[in-house]
This record gives C-alpha cells, sequence and structure tokens, in this order.
C-alpha cells in the first residue's frame, strides 16, 4: 500500500479515526505522518521555543555549570526559581531579569547580536530614558562628525547635548 | 455572545492589495509587552488574569486609533466554541497556543482585523499588525501607535538596557517580531528554495510554514521573520527584512521568468491543469487545494490564465482551512465531508470570479 499523502513510499503507519460513529482511516508513509504530526488540528505538538531554550540551558557546559546554591536562586517579586526557569524557559516577571542576572547575560549574548537594547522607549513613562539615549546617540554622531573632521556640524551636535544634559539635570 | 467578530469573512490581509502583491502575501509586525511589577501570564492565578483583560478592555474597547480601521471590540475566549477561536488562528489573529490555553484569556481585534491585541498569551500584551502585501513599514507604524496608545495608561514592564522584558529572553529588547508571508513557486520550482532558506540564518532570519513555529510549509507559502530582538532598533530590524525580502522577491521573478522561457508549455499545461481540477473537483484535501490553488495564483500572475483575480488565492487559502469550512458549514464535518465542503466552495469561488465567461 503506498502513503496516502505523497503516494510515493510506502505507507507504514496506519490510523483510524472513528468520531460520532463515522470511521476515518489514514495510511502513511513515515515521513509524511511525521509531518502531519506537527500541525494537527487541536493537538499542535511543534517545536517550543521555550522548551528548546530550556534545554539549552540545561545541557550546554556553559550554561549548565550552574552550582547547586544559584538552581535555588528566587526572584523576590514573584518566587520564580533559576531552577524553574530552566525547566520552562520563561522568566516569571520583570524583577527576574535582575535576580538572574548574572546567568542570563550569557544567554542573551548568545541569542541576540547584543545585551544593550537599542530601540524604542516608552513614550511617557521613558521620559528621562528617552533623552538619555538620544544623548548617547548624538554623542556617537558626534564622535563620527570629528573623525570625519565636519566641525561646522559637530559644533551643532554638541550644543544639543548640552541643551538636552540640561533639560535633565532640570 | 458568540463572537460576532469571528465570523467576519475578511480580514483586511485578506484583500491582498499593495506594493508587491503577487509575492508578498501579508506583512506582519507584533511588539510583546507587559505590565511593570505583574508576573508573566504563566504565573498568575485566573483572576488576576481577568484583572489584566479587564484592564485591556476598560482602556481599548470601542476606541478608535489611528483614525480609521474602526473601533476595537475585546472578546474572552471563553466565550468562544473551539471552532471560533481556530478560525481566529486560520487568519492569524491569534497563535495556535493561545487558540489552545484556558482561562481568561482574550483578544481585542479592530474592525478591520488589521490589528489584534492578544491578552494573557506568552506575554500580558501581544500588539500585532496584519497587513496585506509589502507594508513592513506601515504595520510598524500602525504597531507603535497602538502600543503607544497603550502606554498612556499603563506602565510597561522596561529596563534601559534590556529593553521591553519579556517572558521569553528571545524577545527582549524591542519585543519584536516583523514577518512577511511570500508566495513563492518560482524558487521551490526551480528546487532554489532550501538553498535560499539556508542562507536566511545566517543573516538573522527565520523561515517558517504558514501558520508560525513548527507548521509545515503548504502552497509554497513561507513565512520569514527576524531571530533578532536585542541590540538593533526597530527600524534596523524592519529594514533588514525588507532588503532581504526584496532581494528574494527578486530572485522568485527572475526564477519565474526562467520558468517561462525554458518551459513555458509545460507551466501553461500545469496551472491549467490546477485551475481544471479546482473548477471541477468534488472532493479536494487541503493539501492538495493548497498546492494547486498556488499553482492557479502563478497561472494568474504570469498572465497564463486571465479573467481571475490573482487574490482570490488570499481568500481561498483562508476559507480552505478546516475550521472555516465548518464554521461557514455551521456544522461540525468530517473529514471527508471537508473535502466535499471544500471543493464545493473553490468551485463556487472560481465560477463567481468568472462571471460565467468561457476563459480559454
Amino acid at each position: 500500500m503506498l502513503c496516502d499523502r505523497c503516494k510515493q513510499r510506502p505507507a507504514t503507519v496506519h490510523f483510524t479515526k472513528i468520531i460520532n460513529n463515522e470511521k476515518y482511516e489514514q495510511h502513511l508513509c513515515e515521513e509524511c505522518s511525521k509531518e502531519i504530526s506537527q500541525f494537527a488540528f487541536g493537538s499542535h505538538q511543534g517545536f517550543s521555543l521555550n522548551k528548546f531554550l530550556a534545554n539549552l540551558i540545561n545541557y550546554d557546559p556553559s550554561f549548565g555549570g550552574v552550582e547547586l546554591g544559584y538552581r535555588a536562586e528566587r526572584c523576590d517579586n514573584c518566587g520564580l526559581t533559576y531552577t524553574q526557569f530552566t525547566q520552562g524557559g520563561k522568566l516569571g516577571c520583570n524583577h527576574c531579569y535582575q535576580a538572574f542576572e548574572n546567568k542570563l547575560d550569557p544567554l542573551l549574548k548568545r541569542i541576540h547580536s547584543s545585551r544593550i537594547h537599542k530601540g524604542k522607549v516608552p513614550e511617557r513613562a521613558g521620559g528621562k530614558l528617552k533623552v538619555e539615549k538620544e544623548i548617547e546617540s548624538l554623542r556617537n554622531e558626534l564622535q563620527r562628525l570629528v573623525g570625519r573632521e565636519e566641525f561646522e556640524k559637530a559644533a551643532e551636535v554638541r550644543d544639543k547635548i548640552k541643551e538636552l544634559e540640561k533639560k535633565l539635570a532640570g | 455572545m458568540s463572537g460576532t467578530n469571528v465570523i467576519r469573512l475578511n480580514s483586511k490581509w485578506m484583500e491582498g492589495s499593495g506594493p508587491n502583491q503577487d509575492i508578498v502575501i501579508s506583512s506582519r509586525v507584533r511588539l510583546a509587552r507587559n505590565i511593570k511589577e505583574i508576573p508573566f501570564p504563566h504565573l498568575l492565578p485566573e483572576n488576576r488574569e481577568r484583572e489584566i483583560l479587564d484592564m485591556v478592555k476598560n482602556i481599548v474597547e470601542g476606541k478608535v486609533i489611528g483614525n480609521q480601521g474602526g473601533a476595537f471590540e475585546v472578546t474572552n475566549l471563553l466565550e468562544l466554541s473551539t471552532l471560533e477561536k481556530w478560525v481566529l488562528v486560520e487568519k492569524h489573529l491569534i497563535s495556535p497556543e493561545h487558540a489552545q490555553s484556558n482561562g481568561p484569556k482574550g483578544v481585542a481585534l479592530r474592525v478591520d482585523e488589521a490589528i489584534s491585541i492578544m491578552v494573557n498569551e506568552e506575554d500580558h500584551l501581544r500588539i500585532q499588525c496584519l497587513l496585506p502585501a509589502m507594508q513592513l513599514n506601515e504595520a510598524w507604524h500602525l504597531a507603535n501607535q497602538v502600543d503607544n496608545f497603550i502606554e498612556e495608561s499603563i506602565d510597561f514592564a522596561f529596563d534601559r538596557e534590556k529593553g521591553y522584558l519579556t517572558s521569553c529572553p528571545t524577545n527582549v529588547g524591542t519585543g519584536m517580531r516583523a514577518s512577511v508571508m511570500l508566495h513563492l513557486p518560482g524558487l521551490v520550482l526551480t528546487r532554489q528554495a532550501n538553498q535560499v532558506f539556508a542562507t536566511m540564518s545566517q543573516i538573522g532570519l527565520t523561515v517558517r510554514g504558514m501558520y508560525g513555529e513548527g507548521t509545515e510549509a503548504s502552497g509554497n507559502l513561507f513565512q520569514l521573520s527576524n531571530q533578532v530582538t536585542l541590540g538593533v532598533s526597530e527600524e534596523d530590524i524592519i529594514s533588514h527584512l525588507s532588503s532581504v525580502t526584496l532581494q528574494i522577491i527578486e530572485q522568485e521573478r527572475y526564477a519565474r521568468k526562467a520558468l517561462m522561457k525554458e518551459g513555458g508549455e509545460q507551466l501553461e499545461d500545469r496551472v491549467w491543469r490546477a485551475y481544471g481540477v479546482l473548477s471541477h473537483a468534488r472532493i479536494i484535501t487541503s493539501r492538495e487545494a493548497m498546492g494547486l490553488l498556488s499553482e492557479l495564483r502563478l497561472g494568474i500572475d504570469q498572465g497564463l490564465i486571465k479573467g481571475i483575480d490573482a487574490r482570490i488565492f488570499n481568500t481561498l487559502i483562508v476559507l480552505t482551512q478546516q475550521a472555516f469550512l465548518q464554521k461557514t458549514a455551521g456544522v461540525e464535518l468530517s473529514p471527508f465531508q471537508r473535502d466535499l465542503k471544500r471543493a464545493e466552495i473553490i468551485r463556487t469561488k472560481l465560477t463567481e470570479k468568472l462571471g460565467g465567461e468561457k476563459n480559454d
């Protein structure tokens, strides 16, 4: 018997489903059955990023060498332990990022291109943060301009930085 | 109330019009946000999840953001049937995980369904904008607007160094996942797709099937998205993904041209056969339908088949999904009944579009 799906390989996996007295049969080869089971209606069992992450932390020597004491380490705000994090791959609250900082930082560095956020800052809550970020990016801009000997533009940027610093202080 | 919103036929993205609409089916931007000091959803008891859902409802229900697209309607997923939840998944408005979860989870939908906000998924809020064709910038601006609107009332978990703090460390920073859904029959037929995809991971992008994480690619549809969220700005992510997408579009166009040039008759035969089966079949499986619809679309895009609007593809790939079929039928259907219904819907839609005129 050939596989119902690819009609090429022999069928080795046989499904029989009976729903409301209605019999439904499917004969698949191993490859097709694997592919199908990844997205069966109502029983999503696909690849889980969280599980993958958890395994990475658990089995990679650079994370796995966590001393026993640390495993019991707990976030004061939500109560999540480090062990729980390594099992589920999910953090518990915003404080977890500080509580497990030592262990998270190498992980973040591995997943992402850097450990420092360069994107959006919340409009309202981040007012002050926003100014600080702006100063930082202006400073980079200043260096670039000086490097290119565009001193007139550099002076403008320098004035802008001063202005923003005043705003922060006030 | 049995979710009036979910039986709406079309989501904005299914209209299919916009730049590069022949290859880019939709563009999406998703922002993960959490509320400061409140544990993430997987640690919350039901009553606190309900509080968050109510909070979001108070903020967005009935509101119009961006002067168009209609107002938001917030639905508790507990009020929906399994089928209705899966219709939302098939329209890409909520994730499969969200549909399967229990408890007070929710979704806020704008009337045009270009914006959906998942509440209490992996993060407290997942703001998602989904637009037709190549409109990544537009999707980001829209998502940004919604984000700003909500931030007026909620303190988000944010850290100066780490950015927006998320339940999974893979989303921290911008909390942004930008993606495009691409229709790439040319690259698949010329056997170049795998080669192209293999290079994607080297430049920080991921390729997935039509319904995201862990799903199979069918109908020659692929989702391309960014991997990295920390250390890059939102604009960087959008411009990187856009430029790579434009490259792939060019490759796809090139592959299609080569197919036309070197196997024009075979290609013509193939797309007309697809049309023949689709317009006459009485029983059709989802897999067969997706494959043939993709070929039909290719035939229309290449001008081999005239008189059918190419965007029928965008509608049919959703209408013929299993939950949607059953929702349309109004009853639960066995797999065999679904294959019958699917064939019927495709036949009707195709002849409708042709207006009864002979096409050859």
